[in-house]
């Protein structure tokens, strides 16, 4: 019962997401939004509860599969993607290896720079 | 069992949604079975393997993509409520969060602003189609919101999608090799990085590393997903890579 009501729980919130993005007209995902409203529901709760500790978990734990079925779509644009793939695949892989050292390098530094609690362990 | 009821079967299985739900949770059980087996090494990423399972499969028993789908989107559906679910890890994460937040703050601005302005300027530099770069340009994103976004600048969406899972697979399989050679440690740092740059796929990845990192890479996922949606199209009119 308690996984049944934890994912009752994620889709209320999902859908109050859905609904709030589209009578505001913000541009984000309705799920996101829902994230975001729910943790701050946890903020104002100040526990997350063993129901939503449940579904979460279970949903988390094998969160590789969700993505399954999409990039399953890949074979719908193999020529598109043929026609290109030196630029996509020089353009993807530096980018990606440059945002996620740059992103890591900016965070240790300006924590370096503000925080006493991170003496020089690493 | 003559080739009559061999075909009505067929087209019972190619019209319903259970083959394409089944041939799914297969493959991924394969593909999972196989990454532990081999000790979770990243190239044997569990999304890699069962990806490529499914399309020889459905390239050799000539099934559209669609077809697939229709069974393909019950799992897909449930990608919504996990992205609400990161709500919780990063709840538990708050009192490291309260510590860190300006740091993540500006690695946040900073990471979405470098991912997709270098994306864009290489494929550019590279000679790839405008309408390519601007299907490059959110692919650090999570699908939904990099699709809209796509579509809003002038890319392909459908296209945006598939650029996003690469980008996803590219960031999980090198992410933690790349970590280490650069001596970065703090699993904060290395979720906040991995999330920025390939979102739920690096996020899932960051997961089996350790709780602490695989919530930090939620927050940054679901953080560059709103920063991303509001200043991407701004940054690219900027330094003129809108052409519209």
């Amino acid at each position: 019962m308690q996984f049944i009501n934890g994912i009752t729980i994620l889709l209320i919130y999902q859908l109050a997401g859905e609904i709030s993005v589209r009578l505001l007209g913000i541009p984000v995902p309705g799920p996101v939004l829902g994230m975001l409203m729910l943790f701050i529901t946890l903020l104002l709760r100040g526990k997350a509860g063993e129901s939503l500790d449940t579904a979460s978990t279970g949903l988390l734990s094998h969160l590789s599969l969700l993505f399954v079925p999409a990039g399953v779509g890949m074979m719908v644009h193999f020529e598109h993607i043929a026609s290109e793939w030196l630029s996509i695949t020089i353009a993807l892989l530096l980018s990606t290896l440059v945002t996620m050292a740059a992103t890591a390098g900016i965070m240790l530094g300006v924590s370096r720079l503000t925080g006493r609690e991170h003496n020089a362990d690493g | 069992m003559d080739n009559a009821d061999l075909s009505t079967i067929w087209v019972y299985l190619s019209e319903s949604p259970l083959a394409g739900l089944t041939i799914t949770m297969i493959a991924y059980s394969l593909a999972y079975r196989l990454y532990t087996s081999a000790n979770s090494h990243p190239l044997l990423n569990p999304v890699v393997t069962s990806v490529g399972m499914l399309i020889l499969f459905l390239l050799a028993t000539d099934t559209s993509y669609d077809a697939y789908f229709e069974g393909g989107q019950f799992v897909h559906f449930l990608l919504g409520p996990a992205t609400v679910a990161l709500a919780v890890p990063l709840y538990q994460q708050l009192s490291k969060l309260r510590r860190l937040w300006l740091p993540v703050t500006i690695a946040m601005l900073s990471g979405v602003a470098i991912g997709g302005l270098s994306s864009v300027g290489l494929a550019a530099l590279l000679g790839a189609s405008p309408i390519t770069q601007m299907s490059l340009a959110p692919k650090s994103v999570t699908a939904p919101v990099a699709m809209g976004i796509s579509e809003q600048i002038g890319g392909l969406p459908s296209l945006t999608a598939v650029l996003v899972v690469l980008t996803g697979i590219l960031g999980a399989v090198l992410g933690t090799r790349l970590f280490d050679l650069l001596r970065i440690r703090d699993d904060s740092v290395r979720g906040i990085a991995m999330g920025v740059t390939a979102h739920g796929i690096g996020t899932a990845r960051a997961f089996q590393v350790s709780k602490e990192m695989g919530a930090f890479s939620g927050l940054a996922m679901a953080l560059s997903a709103f920063l991303t949606a509001v200043i991407l199209p701004w940054l690219l009119g900027l330094f003129g890579f809108l052409t519209s």
